[in-house]
């Protein structure tokens, strides 16, 4: 495998773990306003994602650091050709992120309820302009033979591009219930309505999924050009997605969550995948002479080399220490009725 | 104003909010570390109590400080979209390398910290907390690199219309980015000290916990004394640099259009006029130029007359001079700003050692001082602010120096679109900048004995399956 492909899929990973990572800990805050009935549950959720929200996030701030340094055209022209969606993910994460913090500095109801609908809102609007980002990825943008985007917002929505952002919704708040039923102690009221919403989600989603994969297949022709492995990982996410209901009913809940997981893998590495095949970062919906390729997209060699060093000295160091950090806060939790000065 | 009177202006307000965070961030994460070492080694409840109760202040403003990052992460590509494709290959790394040395770092060993107060031995919340700090410093340097960069290009070659990188070497070792990471370092650590002052002072003067703000106080004192030491020598370090690299910045920093005499004098305060090209009042001090410029007494200087020429032979034609006025007012308030914190700091040391053991009291019972010291909290920040002001349209028009135009590396956004995005950013930044420094204020006047009602806690551990215990699992105060 040559560097410009390894670091086009170290790219694919960082937003594979991204998905995978925050997708829970948003789901978390879009099901809180659902799920808890009272102040200590409200605090009991957000502390199943408290200490791990923060090292959730900067997954998405690697992805665009990594995509900065080797594949500069790329990270222009994405980023710039979607501004409204990128303006509005910034926006939400800027409320979500201070509502972590501040929501409890306070003690006023008011103060309190603009904090939790700063949380939920911000997790809405990146949970659907995520998907939105991926199914433009694929899609393309109107990007001219300056490897300009000159589409504006109207280019940023297609029938195609918001089926996959309810796609990433539905499935982000199916992940963060199965999450839920890791964290939670399973003699909490909370985690049976936990366990309901995970039926309930994960059957929507499954409907999203489906649309989002038949809409690529039929309508675009997007997977056609997979070549060899034409159907296997959209049908498998499908497929996994499909079956979580066993795992839910069976009380199998470890296995729910890496259901859940893996269709979220499965998913973003059919997006990627889709892009492999063509050799593509990023198509032209104008020309597809204007397409962004891998190779004309990417840095030279020697950044390219310099960033296999670090990338392969820190990230299995990163990845230690997250997964410590999930081991050390691995207990159950339960709301405290009455005493809340243990909550979050 | 145009797109790209826009995007500058967004990425140089959404820069100046992001620093106003992080200056703060940077400098007290390392005082926090110390505090919890004090803790750690004296097995001490009022070191204990002390870090908790800067701990939480800290925590306010960290919070700010990464999600207004992230900002900054994907403005370069939303905004910038030329330029980054410009730059890329070389502007990446560093930022890349932050984010894998830094950002993931700080972002986990946090929260081991934080809420680790309840399952985690304290040596492992001790190194935690130091990881953190580490973790600042580290990013700190790495944008330094890279703004260093664009102030300095090394390390390149121009091919196919992107720079390319060649060493990675000279980049890392670029003089220009260790001079501004040690001034940096010497900025944020002022911001921090003269916080603790500040809050230190506010509880003195009420003689609060004196057994807790007195030792806060002298911690203050000696951090901000290395703090605005440091500032001023490398500051003085990167004037002379950029007489050296950027001649042009220099020249506006002190109003120079002519070519200074020999001995140079130092412009005090001037009025200047930019379409005349030249200062219709000055008043000057003889010698000061010289040797602000190289350390000598008889040197002289180009004036930006002749650089201008200079500069269209080299780059072609243009206009070369970036804004005179605010580069040089910037300049001189960042200067008055440091010598006022630096006298105040020493000012301090001086009370202390006159007062020390077995004399009377000097420092911890100085009204007037500790008065001085809660009134001039904001000056570090402002300081901050002007130090970019003048950094950053120093460089005009260039957004890499030489090589690159800000006309030329402006995304082809619509106007509508930046516009838009820009009164949403402004919104949310004047919010949090409010709700930060209310939040601030509110905690850090509300003191130790404050116990919190159970809500009014950043932050808390969760609590676990066991059930309630006695010790006060909530941590914070
Ligand atoms: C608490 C903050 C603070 C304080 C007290 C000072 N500075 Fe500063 N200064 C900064 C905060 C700062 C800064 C915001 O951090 C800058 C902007 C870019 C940089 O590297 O540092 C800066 C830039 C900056 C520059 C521009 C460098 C360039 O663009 O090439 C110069 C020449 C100085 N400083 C000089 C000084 C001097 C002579 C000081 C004397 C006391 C001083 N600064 C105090
Ligand atoms: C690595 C760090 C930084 C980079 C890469 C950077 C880059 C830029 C860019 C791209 C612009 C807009 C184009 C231009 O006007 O030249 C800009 C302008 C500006 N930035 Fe920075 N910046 C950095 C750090 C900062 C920080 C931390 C501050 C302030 C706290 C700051 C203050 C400003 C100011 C005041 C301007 C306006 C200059 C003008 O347009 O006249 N910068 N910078
Ligand atoms: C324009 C250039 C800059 C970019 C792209 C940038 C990027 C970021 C990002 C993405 C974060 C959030 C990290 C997280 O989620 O944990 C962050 C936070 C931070 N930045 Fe910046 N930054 C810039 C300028 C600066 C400057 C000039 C400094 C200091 C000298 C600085 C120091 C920090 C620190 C200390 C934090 C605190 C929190 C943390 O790292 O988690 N940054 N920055």
């Amino acid at each position: 495998m040559t560097l410009v492909n390894l670091w086009f899929w170290l790219i694919a990973v960082c937003f594979t773990l991204y998905f995978f990572l925050e997708g829970f800990d948003f789901g978390v805050d879009l099901l809180r306003p659902l799920l808890a009935r009272t102040e200590a549950e409200e605090r009991a959720l957000t502390g199943t994602i408290g200490p791990f929200w923060d090292g959730n996030e900067v997954w998405v701030i690697a992805a665009a650091g990594v995509m900065f340094s080797t594949f500069p055209v790329w990270y222009g022209a994405l980023f710039s050709g979607m501004y409204p969606i990128f303006v509005a993910i910034l926006l939400a994460l800027l409320l979500r992120g201070v509502a972590f913090e501040y929501r409890n500095q306070v003690d006023k109801q008011v103060w309190r309820n603009a904090w939790d609908w700063a949380s939920f809102f911000g997790s809405l609007v990146p949970s659907f302009l995520w998907g939105v980002v991926m199914a433009k990825l694929i899609e393309g943008l109107a990007l001219d033979g300056d490897r300009r985007a000159v589409g504006g917002l109207g280019d940023n929505f297609s029938l195609f591009s918001v089926v996959g952002g309810l796609g990433t919704l539905l499935l982000f708040m199916l992940h963060g219930a199965t999450f839920l039923l890791l964290r939670l102690h399973t003699d909490t009221v909370l985690y049976v309505r936990a366990r309901k919403a995970a039926l309930l989600w994960g059957a929507l989603a499954t409907v999203a999924i489906l649309a989002f994969v038949w809409l690529g297949y039929v309508g675009k022709g997007l997977f056609t050009s997979f070549g060899v492995l034409p159907w296997v990982f959209p049908v498998i996410s499908a497929v996994t997605l499909a079956s979580i209901w066993l795992a839910l009913t069976r009380h199998w809940d470890r296995m729910a969550f890496a259901m859940s997981g893996a269709t979220i893998v499965f998913s973003t590495i059919t997006i990627f995948i889709s892009l492999f095949t063509r050799q593509q970062v990023l198509p032209s919906t104008l020309d597809p002479a204007f397409s962004l390729t891998i190779d004309g997209s990417a840095s030279e060699h020697y950044t390219l080399v310099l960033m296999t060093w670090v990338g392969g000295i820190f990230l299995p160091l990163i990845i230690g220490y997250q997964i410590w950090n999930y081991y050390v806060f691995r207990e159950r939790i339960r709301p405290h009725e009455g005493g809340l000065d243990h909550g979050y | 104003m145009d797109v790209i009177g826009l995007s500058r202006f967004q990425f140089a307000s959404t820069s100046i909010f992001h620093f106003f965070f992080v200056s703060l961030t940077v400098g007290l994460a390392f005082m926090i570390a110390i505090m919890e070492t004090l803790s750690y080694a004296k097995k001490e409840q009022r070191y204990e109590n002390m870090t908790n109760f800067f701990g939480h202040l800290f925590l306010i403003n960290f919070a700010v400080g990464v999600v207004t990052g992230i900002v900054q992460e994907f403005q370069f590509g939303m905004n910038w979209s030329e330029y980054s494709r410009f730059v890329g290959n070389i502007f990446g790394v560093p930022l890349a390398l932050e984010v894998l040395m830094a950002f993931f770092l700080e972002s986990t060993f946090i929260a081991l910290w934080w809420f680790g107060k309840d399952r985690l031995p304290h040596w492992v919340r001790l190194a935690s907390i130091w990881l953190v700090a580490i973790g600042t410093q580290v990013s700190a340097f790495w944008i330094i690199v890279a703004n260093a960069w664009m102030q300095r290009p090394v390390g390149y070659r121009i091919e196919n219309g992107q720079a390319i990188l060649t060493s990675f070497s000279d980049v890392v070792f670029n003089p220009k980015a260790w001079i501004y990471f040690f001034h940096v370092q010497g900025s944020a650590w002022t911001v921090a000290a003269f916080l603790v002052l500040c809050v230190a002072a506010y509880h003195l003067l009420r003689r609060h916990h004196v057994e807790i703000f007195g030792p806060a106080l002298k911690l203050g004192l000696v951090v901000g004394a290395v703090g605005t030491l440091f500032s001023a020598l490398s500051g003085h370090t990167a004037a002379q640099t950029a007489r050296e690299d950027q001649p042009m910045k220099f020249a506006a920093m002190e109003a120079q259009w002519e070519d200074s005499e020999a001995p140079a004098p130092w412009s005090a305060i001037a009025v200047i006029d930019q379409e005349g090209q030249r200062n219709t009042f000055n008043i000057e001090i003889p010698f000061l130029g010289s040797v602000l410029a190289d350390n000598s007494l008889n040197s002289s200087y180009e004036g930006m007359i002749r650089l201008q020429e200079e500069y269209q032979q080299q780059y072609g034609p243009g206009d070369y001079i970036p804004p005179v006025a605010p580069v040089y007012y910037s300049f001189r308030l960042m200067v008055g700003i440091g010598m006022v914190l630096l006298a105040t700091a020493f000012g301090g040391l001086a009370l202390w050692w006159w007062g020390r053991k077995g004399r009377k009291d000097r420092l911890l019972t100085n009204r007037l001082f500790l008065r001085w010291l809660v009134w001039i909290v904001p000056l570090p920040w402002l300081a901050n602010f002007f130090g970019w002001i003048t950094t950053e349209m120093g460089r005009q028009p260039f957004m890499v120096y030489g090589l690159l135009r800000v006309d030329q590396g402006v995304s082809p956004n619509s106007f509508t679109e930046v516009l838009v995005g820009l009164i949403g950013l402004w919104a949310i930044y004047l919010a949090l900048i409010g709700l930060d420094i209310y939040l601030l204020s509110v905690t850090a006047r509300a003191g130790i004995d404050h116990k919190p009602s159970a809500e009014i806690v950043a932050a808390p551990a969760p609590s676990y399956s066991e059930g309630p215990s006695d010790s006060d699992r909530s941590g914070s105060l």
